[in-house]
């Protein structure tokens, strides 16, 4: 039975068991005194009648499609021979007995792929009729139970609580696995990266000079990993970002919260939102074409040179990107800061800035603080703006003008076109990855804990 | 304007006898020595009016304390005094109102001085996020008041010693404002506002969040004060207004009712809405 016609019939059964549960109810209760004599009401009879029919069987269902696949894989290796030659990589294999087995057979592969192809269609065949058959009995099953189990006393309403918050705690703890998940999949690959370049080089090493070492787009010469340059170019970037965004967004919160008018409000803090939606690669192109050339000139103009792709273009552009960041942050913690402070601060005659310069700023302080922490650590995980307007360049600079590279767009850099995942150069992205992801973390729960302490100071 | 005042026909108490703009304050709003004089003050939030027609002095030094029930205009008419309404957007403000014979409402007034002269203390202790120090001293540098640290150290312990803050302060000045308790707090608000030696004091309930130790703390302060300040005073306790006061006006939906010497309006009323309120008919 195909899988789509599996969970048809799963679905079916699931809201015959709803149906057959909510009649047993009704006619047991026709016979005492009505809804009354139930402990709930009937469609709670039917809900867990039909949810204990579906939840189980689909879990079962998803569980066997993800493991189906290693479980034949380890099947038909008895088919593979006995002395593999020089650079055999089995998922190429695996992907071709795959194709066979459906069907798509390209060239000629040799005989033991064949007989391994044909053996693996045959267990996929089984592999189906056994889900099929595990599946919708453990739906007929445990509906019955549950049908059973219909009666006056049986407390339906709470049994049908517990599963909605079964339900809620499953999805969180998905969110929860995945993130756990990339983290350590990304810990594992820079545990092999760091067996072949020592942490210290890549760590503290001057020179980023990446080189593939894969069939034909081996590159010749020496290959170094020296990160350095490339946090050097990331905190650069960064710093430029800030340098726009901080005041930029930091005035214009204070604008909105003090000085505009409602209505007045009530449009521009819309239209600077707007900024936050913009597609990054939009922003990647103004910088690349329209702002690096602009700066190019200017500074042709007084005799300075600078680079078509220049830290100076991708940093001011980024700023501008994380501007909506800082300022509607720091609207919110600006806002939070108690009317009891501003009237103060009139009371005593102060003029309007004098208020916030002395009193409302230091209020709201450590909650700007941890907005512009949140700034910082979006700037240094963007990736589109630098990669098309940053340069690819890994040079160790602290001139603006000049190109250099970042973190993020070296991992763009690094995995795109084709991969093999035992060289130095693949592998050298996850060791960045896994750099950025513990930067940005704690830069994260930094932010979150500043805010978080001053939240407590006024509510 | 005529909407409201079928608003107030409809909800006031039976015997309200202002259908007319004729309107008359009982008693004495008059006094021999104004500091402050309120004439025919109207104030609108937007299109509701919320003071009709108030007039009355504030004398010098003396405690005039404000009564009624919640939302009679006592507070926003308090706020009037020294232009803090002019914060709320949709506020308006009509009528005279004099200080030392100055119209402060006059486009030639800045507001910034005039609340350095109208000090406020307000419902809840708010002091800034600062130290105690640095809260008695944000008046008197804002507004260049001392000339050097020596003269700023003079008056942070004058303002405190005045607000009887000084023993329990004098040793933790450079600690946060925010860590005393709520009437020290308090106290502590009382001193920032003296210390720009304003000539009158307004206080909004200056003791609905505090304890009655502290309360009566606060009491004690205020009649300390009145040796050297103008204070006016809005309270909900009507006890406390009989305690504090020289003089109590008495407020009822935007009017100003009554206002006498405290002592008889609390034992010979001459208005049955005084009367009705003070012996607890309602409010």
């Amino acid at each position: 039975m195909p899988t789509n016609l599996v969970l048809l019939v799963l679905l079916a059964l699931a809201v015959t068991y709803f149906v057959l549960g909510r009649r047993a109810i009704l006619s047991q209760g026709q016979r005492a005194s009505g809804i009354r004599s139930m402990h709930s009401l009937p469609h709670y009879y039917g809900v867990w009648a039909g949810v204990a029919a579906l939840l189980p069987a689909l879990v079962l269902m998803v569980l066997w499609i993800g493991l189906e696949d290693s479980i034949l894989r380890a099947l038909v290796a008895s088919y593979f021979p006995a002395e593999r030659p020089e650079n055999f990589i089995e998922d190429v294999f695996f992907t071709q007995i795959k194709n066979v087995a459906q069907g798509n057979v390209v060239g000629t592969p040799p005989e033991w792929v064949m007989q391994a192809a044909g053996a693996w269609a045959g267990f996929e065949r089984s592999s189906q009729n056994l889900m099929s058959a595990a599946v919708l009995g453990t739906c007929a099953v445990l509906g019955f139970f549950a049908y059973k189990q219909v009666g006056l006393e049986f407390r339906a309403r709470n049994a049908v609580e517990n599963v909605i918050m079964a339900v809620l705690v499953a999805c969180s703890i998905v969110a929860i696995l995945t993130t756990v998940g990339i983290v350590f999949s990304v810990l594992f690959e820079s545990i092999k990266f760091f067996g072949m370049v020592s942490p210290m080089e890549f760590f503290f090493g001057l020179d980023w000079i990446p080189k593939a070492n894969f069939g034909e787009n081996a590159d010749s010469g020496e290959s170094a990993y020296g990160a350095i340059p490339l946090f050097a170019g990331t905190a650069l970037i960064s710093a430029i970002a800030l340098i726009v965004a901080v005041p930029t967004g930091l005035f214009s919160a204070i604008f909105l919260s003090e000085y505009a008018g409602p209505r007045l409000r009530a449009i521009v803090k819309p239209l600077m939102e707007i900024l936050a939606g913009i597609p990054t690669v939009v922003y990647g192109f103004f910088a690349a074409l329209t702002v690096a050339p602009l700066f190019k000139d200017l500074f042709a103009s007084v005799g300075m040179s600078a680079s078509s792709e220049s830290a100076l273009a991708a940093g001011v552009v980024m700023g501008v990107m994380i501007i909506p960041f800082v300022s509607s942050l720091s609207d919110d913690v600006i806002n939070a800061v108690p009317q009891s402070l501003r009237d103060a601060a009139y009371g005593l005659g102060s003029t309007k800035s004098e208020a916030i310069r002395q009193v409302i700023l230091p209020a709201a302080l450590p909650g700007i603080v941890g907005a512009i922490l949140l700034a910082v650590s979006r700037a240094v995980g963007e990736t589109m703006i630098v990669v098309m307007a940053a340069g690819l360049a890994a040079n160790l600079t602290a001139n603006p003008l000049e190109a250099v590279t970042t973190v993020t767009s070296q991992i763009v850099t690094i995995l795109k076109g084709d991969q093999s995942f035992n060289s130095p150069m693949t592998l050298s992205a996850f060791a960045l990855a896994l750099t950025l992801i513990t930067v940005t973390l704690a830069l994260n729960v930094l932010a979150i804990r500043i805010v978080k302490k001053y939240r407590e100071q006024y509510d | 304007m005529e909407a409201t005042m079928e608003n107030t026909r409809t909800t006031g108490t039976a015997d309200v006898a202002w259908d007319h703009d004729d309107f008359q304050t009982v008693g004495t709003p008059g006094h021999d020595d104004p500091r402050m004089t309120a004439g025919n003050v109207d104030v609108f939030y937007g299109e509701k009016q919320a003071i009709m027609n108030v007039s009355i002095d504030i004398g010098a030094n003396e405690v005039v304390s404000f009564i009624g029930p919640s939302g009679c205009g006592k507070s926003t008419f308090l706020r009037c005094l020294n232009r803090m309404n002019d914060t709320i957007d949709i506020c308006r403000v009509g009528g005279s109102i004099m200080l030392d014979g100055q119209d402060i409402y006059d486009p030639s007034i800045d507001v910034v001085p005039l609340r350095a002269r109208v000090g406020m203390v307000f419902q809840k202790p708010n002091p800034f996020p600062k130290s105690i120090y640095d809260n008695v001293a944000y008046g008197p540098r804002i507004h260049g008041l001392v000339d050097s640290k020596a003269e700023l150290d003079e008056v942070v312990e004058q303002s405190l010693t005045r607000a009887g803050l000084w023993d329990e302060a004098k040793d933790r000045l450079d600690q946060p404002g925010t860590g005393l308790s709520g009437g020290q707090q308090q106290r502590l608000c009382i001193a920032r506002a003296i210390a720009v030696s304003p000539e009158v004091i307004l206080m909004d309930e200056p003791c609905s969040a505090l304890d009655p130790i502290a309360t009566a703390r606060i009491e004690e302060l205020i009649h300390d004060l009145s040796s050297q300040f103008t204070i006016v005073i809005v309270t909900h306790s009507m006890q406390q207004a009989a305690r504090v006061s020289d003089r109590t006006a008495y407020f009822h939906l935007g009017r100003l009712v009554e206002v006498g010497p405290t002592k008889q309006i609390f034992t010979s009323p001459q208005h049955s809405l005084t009367q009705d309120y003070i012996t607890g008919r309602f409010g």
